[in-house]
């Protein structure tokens, strides 16, 4: 592809002007990004300008899921006091835009984008999407030893953004990806990326080839026969002896998206609503059944469901992996439960 | 998309209770009719029942399709939801959404003999499919329903099951794990029933439905007896939440990522041998 057709979607967005461009965006729709938190870490939220966000981060406790998939979703109101209850479908979602994404968060939405576009639809979550305008950011460099993203493949940019910015040392290349994007950077006036921006950008993606690893040595074409292999292994037996079914890893994972519905009723006792929460499949109950049989009883199966559901399951079903290779799991867990440890545990076993 | 958003699959169907009648001290049952049309199920499918405030639940359809105008359901006071519904009366009304699963494969089954076991409240989701088959009775070949449960005062559709021993065209054997005084028939678990029972395994399907551990011992009797892997045919147990093969709850830890509420609750012997648990 020549440089000149390949300019075409590529911006150029200096150092200096990120905190009008914020500004400018923020006056449209809310927006939020990673911002430093205590004790190293970030969280995305609100901001109305670029001092305000953390550009180089180590991925914030809780992904951007969180704006597609709220902890807790309204979906329904009720009333209980006409001679029969009667109830609607709600639901809030506002424009959004969420800044600086990293690779890993953007593979991590595409992956619930499957699984809520998979019929029978979620329209709670699709309409929700619709709304959230996505730029991402890439990462240069690793966060921290943690990640895995290059086992994983997406540690390198592959879709699901409007915007994608990478560092280019004073500026930002700014890549559009849809016509929401196009007429965004239109109206903020933003150059087209000149020649030498796109080999300065090519310059970036060839180191991060050095750079970005296999951090765990296994092949990942390797690990489908090593689950095939691995539901008995004795790694299961070792996270089990471990974990302490906090939920910890499985709240923060950019692709959990298991749920629980409730009833909630307000103090009045006569309206109230129906309410979707983040569930989690290491909690004891989680498989349990009214009759008393718990299908997942033990801690080690709890966490070998947890693998399973990032490495095997989703490969037959949507063709990739559900692990993102953010890390997060492992940076979160009390027991020191270490994901990259785990799949070289279970393919020094198997394969 | 609001217009999706409202008629998508969390819609609440409205449904009124028109009977009600507590069968034992565990169970209530109840016949209830939906405000806009009918719900359309198939045999061994499922409904959630949202009581409003407290929460939701599956609960199977026990009635067939056949039956037309409204569907039953029976519910055993087993967590904080269905102890809640046993409270409800004629007249009252819950939120329902589905049906749900996949139902029994009455179609593939056509023209077959049809072992019916059912062990405790398994009669229920089995009902639906018993009621279907004595309705469409030519399309069968023999009939055979063996029940089982703990004790005399347990058994479910008393009068209902009155009928199916007077039928001639099925065969009927129940079987108690304790007797009372006044109780004359079988004493022992479902397994002791299935030896005793003519069949011929290549035309036959065996449908079982039960509690957890009760499929182990059945579908042992089964294999013994040579009946087809394939058409030993299970309903499973999970704790469907969404029933739309989303959230989780009701996965089957088996190769195949089958999750009760969408790929079942019915399944055949051969589709879930690898699970960990049936």
């Amino acid at each position: 592809m020549s440089a000149e057709v390949k300019s075409v979607n590529n911006h150029i967005l200096p150092h200096g002007e990120l905190d009008g461009f914020i500004r400018k965006l923020s006056k449209k729709m809310k927006v939020v990004a990673p911002v430093a938190k205590e004790a190293g870490n970030f969280a995305f939220q609100e901001v109305s300008g670029a001092s305000e966000i953390a550009l180089k981060y180590v991925p914030t406790v809780l992904p951007p899921k969180k704006y597609f998939m709220p902890q807790r979703e309204k979906m329904l109101d009720f009333d209980l006091t006409g001679a029969q209850p009667s109830d609607k479908a709600v639901i809030d979602a506002p424009e959004l835009a969420v800044f600086g994404a990293h690779t890993c968060d953007l593979a991590g939405i595409q992956c619930l984008n499957m699984v809520f576009s998979e019929r029978p639809r979620d329209y709670n979550y699709l309409l929700r999407k619709e709304k959230i305008f996505l730029i991402g950011m890439e990462c240069n460099d690793y966060c921290d030893e943690n990640a895995s993203c290059a086992l994983v493949n997406s540690h390198m940019p592959s879709g699901g953004y409007d915007l994608f910015f990478t560092d280019l040392g004073d500026r930002f290349m700014v890549h559009v990806n849809t016509q929401k994007a196009e007429e965004i950077v239109e109206e903020m006036g933003l150059a087209k990326a000149s020649p030498a921006d796109l080999a300065a950008l090519d310059k970036v993606r060839e180191r991060k080839r050095s750079v970005f690893r296999n951090e765990i040595g296994v092949d990942p074409r390797k690990l489908p026969e090593a689950f095939a292999k691995g539901e008995k292994s004795k790694v299961w037996e070792d996270l089990g002896a471990r974990c302490v079914s906090c939920g910890n890893c499985t709240n923060v994972c950019p692709t959990c998206y298991c749920f629980d519905m409730a009833d909630n009723v307000d103090l009045n006792m006569k309206t109230g609503s129906r309410n979707r929460t983040w569930d989690s499949c290491q909690f004891e109950t989680f498989a349990s059944v009214a009759g008393g049989e718990n299908f997942r009883e033990a801690r080690s199966e709890r966490q070998r469901h947890r693998y399973y559901r990032k490495f095997k399951y989703p490969l037959d079903k949507f063709y990739r992996f559900f692990c993102t290779g953010c890390g997060r799991c492992t940076r979160t867990c009390m027991a020191r439960i270490n994901l990259k440890e785990t799949l070289k545990g279970l393919a020094k076993e198997t394969v | 998309m609001t217009e999706e958003i409202k008629n998508s699959n969390w819609r609440l169907r409205k449904g009124k209770i028109i009977a009600a009648k507590q069968m034992t001290a565990a169970e209530k049952w109840f016949d209830i009719r939906l405000e806009d049309g009918s719900l359309d199920h198939e045999p061994g499918q499922f409904v959630q029942v949202e009581l409003y405030g407290v929460g939701e639940a599956p609960i199977s359809v026990c009635s067939s399709p056949t039956k037309r105008g409204s569907f039953e359901l029976t519910v055993r006071a087993a967590g904080r939801m269905t102890n809640a519904m046993h409270k409800l009366d004629v007249g009252d009304y819950l939120g329902i959404r589905g049906p749900f699963g996949r139902p029994f494969p009455v179609k593939v089954m056509a023209g077959s003999d049809l072992l019916f076991v059912a062990g405790g409240l398994g009669i229920a989701p089995l009902r639906s499919l018993i009621n279907y088959v004595i309705d469409n009775r030519k399309d069968y070949g023999k009939v055979d329903i063996l029940l089982g449960c703990r004790t005399p005062s347990d058994m479910l559709f008393g009068s209902e099951i009155g009928a199916w021993q007077k039928r001639l065209d099925v065969n009927f054997l129940c079987t108690v794990d304790r007797g009372a005084p006044d109780w004359r028939g079988n004493v022992g678990l479902i397994t002791t029933l299935i030896p005793g029972v003519t069949i011929q395994p290549e035309r036959t399907f065996a449908v079982v439905v039960g509690p957890p551990v009760m499929y182990k011992f059945v579908i042992a009797e089964l294999l013994k007896k040579n009946v087809p892997e394939r058409q030993i045919v299970l309903s499973l147990e999970r704790h469907m939440k969404c029933g739309m093969g989303k959230c989780g709850h009701c996965q089957i830890d088996h190769p195949k990522n089958y999750y009760c509420c969408k790929d079942g609750p019915t399944f055949t012997y051969d589709e879930v041998k690898a699970s960990k648990k049936l």
